[in-house]
């Protein structure tokens, strides 16, 4: 079936799905904004972001603010159009039944 | 994963996405009291205009005048002070943060068209145009509102563009100014807050 080809195996996730949720609506956002509000752990934040990443879902952009590090993400253009897939198919499912 | 699942899903991704960009929580009340606030300072101003300027509507820079300026200014701070006030009680209830990226967001987009505005109104009543300060007023208070909007409850756009409606009438016709005044900042907020009290306050 097409529909199911839709769901994006990526976004099976409670966090991974999140993030990219808050990403959609937000230019970008920093770690510790996602991390309150996906209510995650530093580890396990990490390593939803690098699967996200190494998709080319999401940019990762490491800076200073003053002296402190500051790791920002923002959705990339491909992350966008795949989620968006990811939900249209999930609604098609709901639908469905 | 089986249907139940999927919402659950989509009604996540909504709610990340509201809390992590919308500010929501404006409470209705503040609105109501606005409007109340403003009925009652127009009111002192319309007696004071007709008691002691014979009812021509401003012999300017006399202390009716300036009577009238104060009140204004003294609606303004109240309903800001209440507004806040509210908002942060309604926040600490929904367990929202008070100083966020979104509430600031929200905030900067509000006070840009609103200071605009109220400098511009403080230069035209400088250059003796007072005609046009009601429509004005509506107008900038208006597009603020608008601007604010995409960073907070979606609703606040539609006051907005009644007010911006009425603040147009009110520049064609700046006679009838006062009175759409009290229309747009007292009566409007007053049943814009009233709905907006039952739509989200009282759940």
């Amino acid at each position: 079936m097409s529909i199911i080809t839709n769901i994006n195996k990526l976004f099976d996730h409670r966090i991974r799905l999140g993030i990219m949720s808050i990403l959609m609506v937000n230019e970008y956002a920093d770690f510790n904004t996602l991390k309150e509000l996906l209510g995650a752990t530093d580890g396990n934040l990490a390593s939803h972001t690098k699967a996200l990443e190494s998709a080319d879902y999401i940019l990762v952009e490491k800076q200073f603010i003053g002296r402190k590090p500051n790791t920002r993400y923002s959705a990339t253009k491909l992350g966008k159009a795949e989620f968006k897939k990811h939900i249209e198919a999930l609604e098609k499912l709901i639908n469905k039944t | 994963m089986s249907n139940e699942d999927y919402l659950k899903d989509i009604s996540e991704i909504k709610h990340l996405m509201n809390k992590s960009s919308r500010f929501i929580s404006l409470s209705g009340l503040s609105g109501i009291l606005a409007g109340i606030y403003a009925l009652v300072g127009a009111s002192v101003a319309f007696w004071l205009v007709n008691t002691y300027s014979d009812g021509v509507l401003f012999i300017f820079h006399g202390w009716v005048f300036w009577t009238c300026m104060a009140v204004l200014i003294l609606i303004a701070l109240l309903s800001a002070l209440t507004g806040v006030i509210l908002t942060v009680r309604k926040a600490k209830k929904n367990d929202e943060k008070i100083w966020d990226n979104s509430s600031r967001r929200l905030l900067l987009n509000f006070l840009i068209p609103l200071m605009v505005g109220g400098i511009y109104c403080l230069i035209i009543l400088d250059q003796g145009r007072y005609g046009q300060t009601g429509g004005l007023m509506l107008i900038f208070y208006g597009l603020a509102l608008v601007s604010a909007s995409k960073y907070s409850l979606g609703d606040i756009r539609y006051l907005g563009y009644i007010q911006i409606v009425l603040g147009l009438i009110a520049s064609y016709y700046p006679g009838y100014g006062f009175w759409l005044w009290v229309i747009g900042f007292g009566i409007m907020h007053i049943m814009y807050g009233t709905w907006m009290h039952f739509k989200y306050d009282s759940k």
